[in-house]
């Protein structure tokens, strides 16, 4: 676990967020969950976005995620304005650019591994050979070549978990955008998880983990904390030294 | 293009994985499509079968046939513009004979005399009432079309002799001789013994309502000595060239004013009948039958539709945050409603072939249990009812349809 400590080296820029605001309306009041926002996310970045909740943690990640679109301010993605974007261009977008691994999993409960992984290539308008062939190698990458043809309810939490992310990867996206993915798992299954998250990282991923954890933010390389819609704090440093505690 | 095939092709396949996982309430939502479609069918056999059986029945008196009658064989309004009308007299045929013969290339090839009255026929301790009595000259097999079981059509000498010689229809024959063979027999009508010579094979009824096979035909100066009472008299006039009916008409209305010495300025007194005629008396039925069928269907139909709108609503509800996922993986807003529309089409196609199914079987068994009904499904039936269920489908799913479309995908996986 020695590349544990390694951090590679960035790529160009991926994520320009700049001074971004995003406002809520509630009943008769307008709620400012995001109160000027500005990130920056290279390729290769191994990156957690930390913070208690109402800091604006899950308004930032549906804004990275292309989920939603901000107030006001910029925000561009491999030099794409997002912020202007209508429902189905972001949709093209989070099909090819983002990869979501969700803390419930997330996965059709009546369709196998396979059809699973396979459905961000259908939304992608790849013919079905290439779907089959491309959705096994990545099952086989996350290490469920013998669970292809399983259904969710027939697999442990880390191998639905183990779906997911391969679902998350399998259209080659930019980025992966994982929101608290060890939430519904035990503290074991969640450090094998957090194991392939560390794979993925090495073979050249970008990951965002979304989490208030601080031993799985301690995976990543980078931790940005927010708190009133605001960030605290955004530090490669800042990353707990917990995280070494719970690896020995 | 290709994307949307796939994204069709994985809509059909997640629509059918709904139906099975929720068979019971698939079934029950599907009810009032299949009761909906059910109707349809039914009603477009009825009609189909009104048409076939019409135009068997009308094959039996022939298309090339005019008959020249006191009456229209149409609904009238001004029935007292006809009730004082000169009956027919049989002795016209022998006038138009004439004139036909005279006329050269005459459109007309024979003028038959009738003349009917519904009686008794009467066999030893049987009885069959309601029996159309019909003289006529031995020619009248020119114009008719049906063939004899056993037995002959009485001859010229017989016809012109005025014989006590009959030949008795199907049902006569049934009904009076129900073993051995009524010929040489002789049947009573009026009191009058009449000999049987032949007998005509089975002609069905018409429209399956009253029976043609309930007849007894014989040589006109017979019929003439013990039932001119109450009888009609009709002239049938054979044309030559069936294509040309029109021309062959108004030299039959022609031949009628000579035959009735009418003077120019007077209309018609007397009605010349075609077999088209009578179409168009049964078109009004069928149109009613139309009417009426699509009101049970559209209502049925309408049912339907709203239960299966309701059910998407409620699968839309459920399935909300597999909205939001489907979404998070790029699903655009026309892939979730199309997912959707094709869930509800599928659910009224299922509803429409069972109830293809069920409207085929009772077709099948009303065939079998009543061999006269005319019955009649049809391919165009089965395409109709599967267009008729897709539109349902369509219509009732679009609005929950657009409403999953709709969700913003923030608040769709947020849904618990």
């Amino acid at each position: 676990m020695e590349t544990r400590d390694s951090i590679r080296p960035v790529g160009p820029l991926v994520i320009d967020i700049e001074n971004i605001t995003k406002d809520y309306v509630m009943g008769e009041e307008t709620v400012r969950a995001l109160q000027g926002v500005s990130l920056q996310i290279h390729k290769n970045e191994y990156i957690a976005i930390m913070g208690p909740s109402g800091s604006g943690k899950s308004t930032l990640m549906n804004m990275l995620g292309c989920l939603d679109t901000p107030t006001s301010g910029r925000y561009e993605f491999n030099g794409k304005n997002v912020a202007e974007m209508n429902d189905d261009e972001l949709a093209a977008i989070r099909n090819r650019e983002i990869g979501f691994v969700f803390q419930t999993f997330n996965l059709l409960p009546r369709a196998t591994s396979l059809r699973n992984v396979e459905l961000p290539l259908i939304y992608a308008g790849i013919d079905s050979a290439t779907r089959e062939e491309r959705a096994t190698q990545t099952l086989t990458d996350v290490g469920l070549g013998d669970r292809i043809h399983h259904k969710p309810n027939e697999l442990s939490g880390g191998q639905r978990q183990r779906v997911a992310v391969a679902r998350a990867l399998v259209n080659n996206p930019s980025i992966i955008l994982a929101d608290e993915p060890t939430g519904n798992l035990d503290s074991k299954t969640g450090e094998e998880i957090m194991a392939l998250f560390e794979d993925l990282y090495q073979r050249g991923n970008t990951i965002i983990l979304v989490t208030h954890e601080h031993d799985i933010a301690a995976h990543a390389r980078r931790a940005v904390h927010l708190r009133d819609g605001l960030i605290e704090s955004d530090d490669a440093r800042s990353v707990p030294k917990v995280a070494t505690m719970a690896t020995t | 293009m290709r994307r949307f095939i796939y994204e069709l092709n994985e809509s059909w396949k997640i629509a059918l994985a709904q139906m099975r996982s929720n068979m019971t309430r698939s079934m029950l939502t599907a009810l009032g499509v299949i009761i909906g479609i059910i109707a349809v069918t039914l009603m477009g056999t009825a009609i189909g079968g009104i048409q076939v059986g019409f135009d068997k029945s009308m094959s039996i008196f022939g298309d090339d046939v005019l008959y020249v009658g006191q009456w229209p064989w149409k609904k009238v309004d001004d029935w007292w513009n006809y009730r004082d009308r000169k009956k027919i007299k049989t002795e016209y045929a022998d006038s138009l004979n004439r004139m036909i013969a005279l006329t050269p290339n005459s459109n007309l090839t024979i003028a038959i005399p009738t003349c009917s009255v519904v009686r008794s026929v009467k066999y030893v301790d049987s009885e069959v009432s309601n029996v159309f009595i019909r003289g006529t000259v031995s020619d009248y097999v020119i114009t008719s079309t049906f063939d004899f079981r056993e037995g002959r059509f009485f001859n010229d000498l017989e016809s012109r002799g005025g014989s006590q010689v009959c030949v008795i229809g199907y049902d006569v024959a049934d009904a009076l001789f129900p073993s051995g063979s009524p010929l040489e027999k002789s049947v009573l009508i009026n009191g009058q013994p009449f000999k049987v010579i032949g007998v005509i094979s089975r002609q069905g009824s018409f429209l399956g309502l009253f029976s043609l096979d309930s007849i007894v035909v014989m040589p006109l100066p017979a019929f003439q000595k013990y039932f001119t009472a109450k009888s009609e008299a009709e002239i049938l006039v054979k044309v030559k060239d069936k294509t040309k009916l029109a021309e062959a008409k108004d030299e039959l209305a022609g031949l009628m004013r000579r035959v009735r010495a009418l003077p120019p300025e007077k209309s018609d007194d007397f009605s010349i009948n075609e077999q088209q005629a009578l179409k168009s008396t049964l078109d009004p039925i069928k149109n009613s039958i139309a009417i009426a069928g699509l009101f049970i269907t559209g209502l049925s139909l309408f049912v339907g539709a709203i239960g299966i709108m309701n059910i998407t609503f409620v699968s839309v509800k459920e399935r909300t945050k597999e909205i939001g996922t489907r979404k998070a993986l790029g699903a655009r807003r026309r892939t979730i409603l199309l997912q959707f529309l094709i869930e509800s089409t599928a659910l009224c196609l299922l509803g429409g072939m069972i109830g293809l199914t069920f409207s085929f079987s009772m077709c099948l068994l009303i065939g079998a249990a009543f061999p006269s009904f005319p019955i009649h499904f049809s391919a165009g039936l089965v395409i109709i009812s599967m267009i008729v269920s897709v539109l349902t489908g369509l219509v009732s799913g679009f609005a929950p349809a657009w409403s999953a479309a709709r969700l913003d995908p923030v608040t769709a996986l947020r849904y618990e």
